[in-house]
């Protein structure tokens, strides 16, 4: 009974924190605003019965990835930065024309998904870390083993980059 | 009482935000806030994937969706390494004042 007004609210949250990150000038407040977006969208992924990924969402985006972020910027000095001025004329361009993409993309979904079921909590029972685990490990064990060598690369593609003499 | 939420509406959300990653990428001239921008698109990404996992009712989206945020933390990993380097070398991370490869 929750529903509408949790995915409402979360949803304006997730987009209104995305804005933000566009229009501040500092770093660290779209940083903040990356945050927010996170957290509003593990609500929405607890919503829609996904439990392992509302947790895994928070500690690897919220925590781990944002933690670096704020890291190199804090790492990197980086002031608030400049208004631009000769992008003025592109973004005068090339903003009506994405809000009207926007509002294509939004008229095309409502109109090819007419009538779907409604989103009910907990009605999705699949989404805990069970049978995300049975697949992973079952159906989807070579592309997680295939995984774990993208992480390695980047294990060492990190290492290498933070070398002195490059 | 208020409409019932569809998946259309979470594919509605996520529409919106791979459009003000995009806006970001392509307005803001700090890489750090372009990286931000990426990690925006790659989020509304997994909002497409679960929001369908849910609609099929099957678990394969919430599966794919693992695999984006371990795609994405090998990229930041990756990506801010890459920045680090480049502030080394130039003393920048404004993107249009990185232009070696521009003639």
């Amino acid at each position: 009974m929750f529903d509408v007004p949790l995915f409402l609210t979360f949803a304006a949250i997730a987009v209104a924190c995305a804005i933000n990150l566009v229009l501040q000038t500092h770093p660290i407040s779209s940083a903040l605003s990356l945050v927010g977006v996170m957290g509003s969208l593990a609500v929405l992924y607890l919503l829609l019965g996904g439990q392992f990924i509302a947790a895994v969402q928070l500690i690897v985006y919220a925590g781990a990835i944002m933690v670096l972020f704020v890291f190199v910027i804090m790492l990197l000095n980086a002031g608030a930065e400049k208004r631009p001025s000769r992008r003025v004329l592109g973004a005068a361009v090339a903003l009506p024309l994405l809000f009207t993409a926007a509002a294509l993309g939004a008229v095309m979904i409502t109109t090819q998904i007419p009538k779907t079921a409604a989103v009910k909590f907990g009605a999705f029972q699949l989404g805990g870390a069970a049978s995300i685990g049975r697949e992973l490990f079952t159906r989807y064990l070579l592309p997680f083993e295939v995984t774990s060598i993208l992480i390695l690369i980047a294990i060492l593609g990190a290492i290498v980059l933070a070398r002195k003499e490059i | 009482m208020l409409a019932p939420i569809t998946t259309a509406h979470y594919l509605v959300l996520s529409a919106a935000l791979l459009l003000i990653g995009t806006v970001g990428i392509l307005l803001r001239r700090n890489a750090v806030v372009v990286m931000m921008s990426i990690e925006l698109i790659l989020n509304a990404v997994n909002v497409n994937l679960i929001a369908f996992s849910r609609h099929l009712d099957q678990v394969n989206g919430q599966i794919f969706a693992i695999f984006v945020i371990c795609v994405a933390v090998a990229e930041a990993a990756v990506g801010l390494g890459i920045l680090i380097a480049l502030f080394r070398n130039k003393e920048t991370v404004l993107i249009d004042e990185i232009d070696l490869l521009k003639w």
